[in-house]
């Protein structure tokens, strides 16, 4: 990630804790303006408790967090006017309309936005009538979304903005996070979707129980290898030793991994052959993210 | 400015839409109002029973509004993560608390209107009523009452606060000398009711439209007292999530 003075979001050493449970263990990473920074981890990770701090819904135990340049514990009041914020569920009275609750968040964030205009972006328009308890699941998480972009945020925290969409509505949210990040604001998205994070990130963080398993542009996490998959039982000395591969288990197989070179997929056909190794399937280009996350996540289970 | 009255035109849009509410707040005390103001069955000596009724049946408003309706509706707020939302856009604290405070007493206000309009109807001697006072009386009344409902809201699940907030709401107004005098309690009732919000803030509105009152300026006293704990114990309890 950049290191320039571009950050919207920085967060340093942060700890949060839950009595003895400590759930974000010395976390640090930044946030570019006009970028998405993917959060990723599974259930308690600590994505949603590192959102709550910089929000400022939830103190932090240690640390340092800068939110456009404020400390969200200290400024919050200053804060809330340039952030968007989607709440991982409900945040609106359930006997309220569509329109009248968007109306009424442009009141609040008094950012000159058009109550119209945000319900036709967010594909909502025609359901300005309806009240919240009648929306779908996907309605309401566009609603939800809707309510972060009455701000005209300069930053944005969305946790979990496609749980529950459909794919069309998949599609409108990534369109609209694009268009948030195209406008300079930084967004910072939490998801266990890693389908939805490969379609919208520049940057990902991957938690694992509170620590940081893997961090930096989604290209640069993605780099091509080559993976083979042997369903005889091998060594995997032969292959990690003086190869300086990686060797996982995954069920009855075996599942080697190296660089995308050549040379890789030669010299692993060779010492599997040598070893009577039956190779079953080879795969090379770039890792899904996926791959990764589980791997990466797994690997301290 | 803008802001404010944009929270207020919520709070007011959503009470009006909830039927339980307006049940509570509306429909109950003129439906006691017009039954025990037509149907000889209280013991009010030679009074008439509006003139008995009235600052019972204000009293019974205050409470339906100050603290059952703002009680379950926070309830409500903080399980459906309302006051969560809110507290990341630029209301702040005090205009939610104040923008809360005013619908209660618009509400109120249309309470006391409908309570006066119907009662006189009813032959209610409006004469000699110290309006500063039962001002004063309803006030001290919300705060005591919002600080109860607040203190339950903020605590509680969405679902024992209902439960609860409408246990202590009949219990008051059994109790709280609203409907039946407290004078015709059990003795340990009478000494529990007369230490509670309820039977005070009935007293002191008998005493302001030109009763006598069973307690005097205690009334007034236990009264304020409670006016001012209530609110500061839910200011240190509450919990917005």
């Amino acid at each position: 990630m950049s290191t320039s003075a571009d950050h919207a979001l920085e967060v340093h050493d942060l700890v949060v804790r839950y009595g003895k449970t400590v759930a974000v263990d010395g976390l640090s990473f930044h946030v570019r303006s006009g970028s998405v920074l993917v959060l990723l981890g599974r259930n308690g990770a600590g994505k949603t408790s590192t959102i709550e701090v910089c929000e400022g819904f939830r103190r932090a135990e240690a640390g340092r967090v800068r939110v456009l340049g404020l400390d969200p514990a200290t400024h919050r009041a200053a804060l809330n006017r340039h952030m968007g914020v989607m709440l991982q569920g409900g945040g609106i009275y359930p006997s309220a309309r569509v329109g009248e609750t968007v109306a009424h968040y442009c009141t609040l964030y008094g950012a000159g936005v058009q109550p119209n205009a945000v319900l036709e972006r967010i594909g909502l328009a025609a359901l300005r009538s309806r009240t919240w308890r009648t929306l779908s699941g996907g309605e309401k998480q566009r609603l939800s979304l809707a309510l972060a972009l009455c701000a005209r945020p300069s930053i944005a925290f969305l946790d979990e903005p496609t749980s529950g969409v459909d794919l069309d509505g998949r599609r409108e949210i990534r369109s609209i996070i694009h268009d948030l990040a195209a406008d300079g604001c930084a967004v910072v998205l939490a998801t266990h979707e890693l389908d939805e994070a490969e379609r919208c990130a520049d940057d990902v963080l991957i938690l694992d129980r509170g620590r940081v398993a893997a961090m930096g542009p989604l290209a640069t996490l993605r780099q091509p290898e080559t993976r083979f998959r042997l369903s005889t039982p091998v060594d995997p000395s032969v292959f990690t030793d003086s190869l300086g591969f990686s060797v996982q288990r995954d069920g009855e197989d075996y599942v080697v991994t190296g660089s995308a070179a050549t040379e890789t997929i030669a010299t692993v056909a060779r010492v599997a052959g040598e070893h009577q190794a039956t190779v079953v399937d080879v795969r090379a280009g770039a890792q899904r993210l996926e791959t990764l996350f589980h791997r990466l996540t797994e690997e301290t289970l | 400015m803008a802001v404010l009255m944009a929270q207020l035109r919520t709070e007011l849009r959503v009470m009006a839409r909830n039927g339980e509410q307006l049940l509570l707040i509306v429909i109950i005390p003129m439906a006691l109002l017009l039954f025990f103001g037509n149907v000889d069955v209280l013991p009010t000596a030679d009074q008439p029973a509006v003139d008995f009724l009235v600052p019972g049946i204000i009293a019974l408003a205050v409470m339906s509004t100050a603290m059952v309706s703002l009680g379950i509706a926070t309830g409500f707020e903080r399980q459906y993560l309302v006051l969560k939302r809110l507290g990341a856009t630029p209301l702040g604290r005090s205009r939610l608390v104040l923008a809360k405070s005013l619908a209660v007493v618009i509400i109120e206000l249309v309470q006391l209107a409908a309570i006066c309009v119907v009662s006189l109807a009813m032959g209610w001697s409006i004469e000699s009523t110290t309006w500063l006072l039962l001002v004063g009386a309803a006030a001290l009344g919300t705060f005591a009452f919002a600080g109860l409902g607040l203190i339950l809201a903020g605590r509680l699940r969405a679902e024992v606060n209902l439960a609860a907030q409408n246990g202590l709401y009949l219990f008051l107004l059994l109790t709280g000398g609203m409907i039946i005098a407290s004078s015709a309690l059990p003795g340990p009732l009478e000494s529990l009711s007369r230490a509670l919000p309820a039977a005070n803030l009935a007293d002191a509105l008998r005493q302001a439209v030109g009763e006598e009152g069973l307690y005097g300026s205690s009334a007034w006293v236990i009264l304020a007292a409670w006016a001012l704990v209530a609110p500061l114990a839910a200011a240190r309890v509450f919990r917005w999530e």
